[in-house]
């Protein structure tokens, strides 16, 4: 096998020597020893400038057309819409100048090729033209700039009270853990050096708001149309909370707690229903490179009615509760990544 | 010649005796082809260190590529290549992150960095400010060699036992700090952080003998405002390196101190294996901060000595004045300022205060300005032009609509609201690979076919030259474009299969495609390749000035000389831009030739 593919390489490279070969001697052969691009390379390229646009528009129409299906469906959350509305904005203008700089680059580099009498015309400069492009730019980007300034602080500005479901992902290779507030609605507090199989994730007992607190693991609820106040805490290497369907995304990191919250407004099984898709799930993935199994870290939401929700609640273990330990113990020994392959 | 070469090789030296009198002397073996001082020998061992890397990091790619389209399938030349990483010909999940952080950090620092910037920066600033050579030779020598050793110990590191760094390219703590986290970040990330020291030293010592030999060694007449736009182009690159190398050399000299002093710079309250560690109120986003301080200004240097080299062919092939010379230096020095505050785009997401978000949001989208003044000018310097299609006109078009291709995505992932649900998936990843690695790839294969007469006295050859281009330019967006769809599937990026998840089920025939035309692509290299070792011994012949360019490096004899011209040395009168001047017969006018009675300056 390995002799044949070296015997393959090495007759290819002795046939494109040989085709080196002919090519030089028929060029020398035609003459013209002064110019180093003949007319006859100039046309070509030409035409194959405007071939290449083709290409590029023509692609670019067929990928819309072929893999559209592949998208992400509508957003699932209140602050999506918005950032939904903001991408398409931006979009328009994008697709607007990738089509017309393109169209216009490889019209002039097939139009204006080199032919023996012609002359270039010596423009060397333009204050007029060059203050046209450096103001229109300007202006569009200062609109995507405000309007993208806007939804971003809609998103990510400060809250004032948390009114609403409050819930921590902890993240860790390679699974997910979600730990609601419970009765009192506070998160316990935490500190690393009390893992235990038993305490995955590091509750202190001595604060009284930990010993409601409820952890589940696999998948996670969530109510519909009730603000979700997202914690994130991570045990060991930094991963990224990342739930595409409701266009929210916050790095875990170890040492410090960060934040995200939004707002579902499309139940699980109305968006099953919408994509005529039995078996669809939301799922947050991990989406920061963490290690071995970074490609299969995940876990399901389910959005439900308030109702449904409360009902699933209430047959979690809290933290606390004497008769079984709250979540399925996870292994805290993960000396060697596991494979978790299929 | 040093005494203790000339020792060596006295043979030579004897022979040679007469001719030694009045002539420059011609050094020996070791001292022309391997310890050499001379820039443009320096310039060929960047470039053929650097397409070594490159056929490396482009078979890394092929390797992780298959995966990725086919999953879980065996290929026996996997097994072969790769041995235990890849048993029955599938790759290993830990073997695949190493492939693709080791493909990124050869493409980014080793091909893009130190061979497009080590290349061009060396053959060119001599020749075309009119220099003997670099302010030091000895300097730029070692230059190199850092460069080299780096080279070898980051190619070396693909054989250790437990693999190579596998953390990604920007390498983020805890991951590389934690040889448990990941087998990779064990020996493997130790070669990774001193294979990136040495080769920031090597920058560095390139970095400052470029700016010194630009600021002080241009020859009479080359005023700062007459020098072609790629010596503008690598003198902001190399102010670049100066400031912001220094920077990724702390971040990685920290990292180094917590992986093997104890200390806690980077990490916090962490529990792995089975205890927590005693690291307590360090912050993995210093880190991020430290990195891209150097990783944003570091996409500039990649992409600035391409801008520089297709500026100057796209005049010269064009035959007309570059459009707006002015603007576009102002732009470079713009885009280079810029460069330097807007770091935290990378970090939207990391926990970074929202506010300080929005101020990166504010910067970054700046840079499109200066940008778009440069896409527009390349487009009227076409506009009325006389395009000559060499395969190094072409390459530099290919640029154009790469750039602007990849670019206006960045407005996208610029915009930190829209960054939330894009941010590391393929979205990112079609992005700067259009952008920064077509684009920078483009400049380079433009100035290596351009500037190959210069290298080694002869031609490439055209016609594979048309094939090369037609082939990689298909491929680049081929591979890359469909990436985009990827990325809004809600695809993200180091993934090493995507059958975990049934919604990304529908991503099986867009893999597929990818990877069929990054396969094409990376056969149409081989046609380079040949082309380009064939032409370097049986190419045509180069005459004096192929490309009837105006620059100074066309005038100094195709034969290398040590100090590059016999004689004085020439004098500058005018721009490099005067294609096509009206009442001049020929089409150029050499920045040599005096202005005549009542001839306009530009």
């Amino acid at each position: 096998m390995t002799y044949f593919i070296i015997l393959i390489i090495g007759l290819g490279i002795y046939a494109f020597a040989q085709l080196a070969n002919v090519v030089q001697l028929s060029s020398s052969l035609k003459g013209a020893p002064e110019e180093e691009v003949t007319d006859k390379d100039n046309r070509f390229n030409a035409r194959m400038m405007m071939g290449m646009l083709i290409f590029i528009l023509g692609f670019f129409v067929w990928q819309i057309k072929e893999y559209s299906h592949t998208i992400l469906p509508e957003s699932a959350s209140e602050h999506g819409v918005e950032i939904d509305t903001l991408w398409d904005f931006n979009m328009w203008i994008v697709i607007l100048v990738f089509v017309v700089v393109n169209m216009v680059l490889f019209f002039f580099a097939s139009k204006y090729y080199f032919k023996k009498g012609n002359r270039a015309t010596f423009f060397a400069h333009s204050t007029k033209l060059e203050l046209i492009w450096t103001i229109i730019p300007a202006i569009f980007l200062s609109v995507i700039i405000i309007y993208g300034l806007k939804v971003w602080t809609d998103i990510t500005g400060p809250v004032e009270s948390k009114n609403g479901v409050i819930i921590e992902l902890y993240a860790k290779q390679f699974d997910w853990t979600a730990r609601y507030a419970g009765k009192d609605n506070k998160l316990g507090a935490t500190n690393y050096k009390l893992i235990t199989d038993e305490n995955p994730l590091a509750l202190d007992k001595n604060d009284p708001a930990s010993s409601d607190d409820i952890l589940t693991k696999g998948e996670f609820h969530l109510p519909v149309g009730k603000e979700a106040y997202f914690s994130f805490r991570s045990r060991d290497v930094i991963h990224s909370a990342y739930m595409p369907h409701f266009r929210a995304q916050m790095n875990c990191v170890p040492g410090m707690e960060t934040q995200f919250h939004f707002k579902p407004t499309i139940t699980t099984a109305e968006m099953r229903k919408k994509l005529n898709n039995e078996k669809f799930d939301y799922v947050l993935l991990c989406n920061k490179i963490c290690g071995a199994s970074h490609f299969n870290m995940q876990m399901s939401i389910i959005v439900e009615t308030e109702a449904e929700y409360k009902a699933w609640l209430a047959k979690q273990k809290e933290f606390a509760s004497k008769d079984t330990p709250a979540a399925p113990a996870a292994p805290a020994d993960t000396t060697k990544p596991k494979m978790a392959l299929k | 010649m040093s005494t203790s070469h000339a020792t060596v090789h006295h043979d030579h030296h004897d022979g040679h005796h007469a001719h030694q009198e009045d002539h420059h002397h011609e050094p020996g073996f070791w001292r022309k082809y391997v310890f050499s001082t001379d820039h443009k020998m320096i310039s060929k061992q960047f470039l053929i260190t650097a397409v070594f890397m490159g056929i490396v990091a482009m078979m890394l790619s092929i390797f992780f590529r298959l995966q990725l389209a086919w999953p879980g399938k065996s290929f026996p030349f996997l097994e072969y290549f790769l041995g235990k990483w890849a048993p029955g010909g599938v790759l290993d999940p830990n073997m695949y992150l190493a492939l693709v952080t080791i493909h990124g950090t050869i493409m980014v620092f080793f091909v893009l960095t130190g061979g497009l910037s080590g290349t061009f920066s060396n053959l060119l600033i001599p020749l075309q400010i009119g220099a003997r050579d670099m302010a030091s030779g000895f300097l730029n020598m070692l230059s190199f060699w850092f460069f080299l050793v780096s080279s070898l110990l980051m190619f070396y590191s693909l054989f250790l036992e437990t693999g190579p760094a596998s953390a990604g390219w920007t390498i983020y703590p805890p991951l590389s700090a934690l040889e448990e986290a990941i087998p990779g970040s064990g020996i493997g990330m130790t070669m990774w952080l001193v294979s990136m020291a040495l080769f920031v030293v090597g920058s560095l010592l390139g970095s400052l003998n470029y700016i010194v030999t630009v600021v002080n060694l241009r020859t009479k007449g080359m005023t700062m405002t007459r020098l072609p736009l790629t010596i503008w182009a690598f003198l902001v690159t190399a102010i670049l390196g100066v400031l912001s190398f220094p920077v990724l050399f702390s971040a990685v000299l920290l990292l180094i101190f917590d992986r093997s002093f104890g200390t806690s710079f980077y990490l916090s309250d962490i529990y792995i294996s089975g205890q927590a560690l005693e690291q307590t109120g360090g912050s993995p986003i210093l880190f991020q901060h430290l990195f891209w301080f150097l990783g944003h200004p570091e996409v500039y240097i990649v992409l600035l000595p391409a801008l520089g080299i297709t500026s100057e062919v796209i005049a010269t092939m064009s035959r007309k004045p570059i459009f707006g010379y002015r603007a576009m230096i102002g732009s470079i020095l713009a885009i280079g300022f810029l460069s330097f505050i807007v770091w935290g785009h990378h970090m939207f997401i990391t926990g970074m205060n929202p506010f300080l978000g929005s101020v990166f949001v504010f910067t970054t989208l700046l840079i499109a300005i200066p940008s778009a003044v440069k896409a527009f000018n390349y487009i009227t310097t076409l506009w009325k032009g006389n395009a000559v299609f060499s395969p190094a006109m072409l390459f530099a078009v290919g640029l154009v609509s790469t750039f602007v291709t990849g670019g206006v995505t960045g407005i996208i992932l610029a915009d930190s609201a829209l960054d939330i649900n894009v941010h590391d998936t393929y979205f990112v990843v079609a992005h700067f690979h259009i952008v920064m690695g077509a684009s920078a790839i483009f400049g380079m294969f433009c100035g290596v076919y351009h500037w190959f007469p210069r290298l080694y006295g002869r031609m490439m050859n055209n016609k594979l030259g048309y094939i090369h281009f037609w082939f990689t330019f298909v491929g680049v967006f081929g591979v890359f474009f469909p990436m985009h769809f990827v990325g809004l599937a809600g695809a993200p990026r180091r993934y090493y299969a995507y059958d975990a998840f049934p919604m990304f089920d529908s991503l099986k025939d867009i893999n597929v495609v990818i990877t069929s035309f990054a396969i094409m692509s990376a056969l149409a290299q081989g046609i380079f390749l040949f082309n380009f070792f064939y032409s370097m011994f049986r190419g045509k012949k180069a005459s004096q000035n192929p490309w009837r360019s105006n620059t100074l490096e066309w005038s100094a004899p195709v034969e290398h000389l040590h100090g590059n011209w016999p004689g004085a040395l020439p004098e500058v009168h005018r721009w490099p831009y005067d294609y096509s001047k009206p009442d001049k017969e020929e089409d150029f006018v050499p920045q040599t030739v005096p202005l005549a009675a009542g001839e306009e300056a530009h």
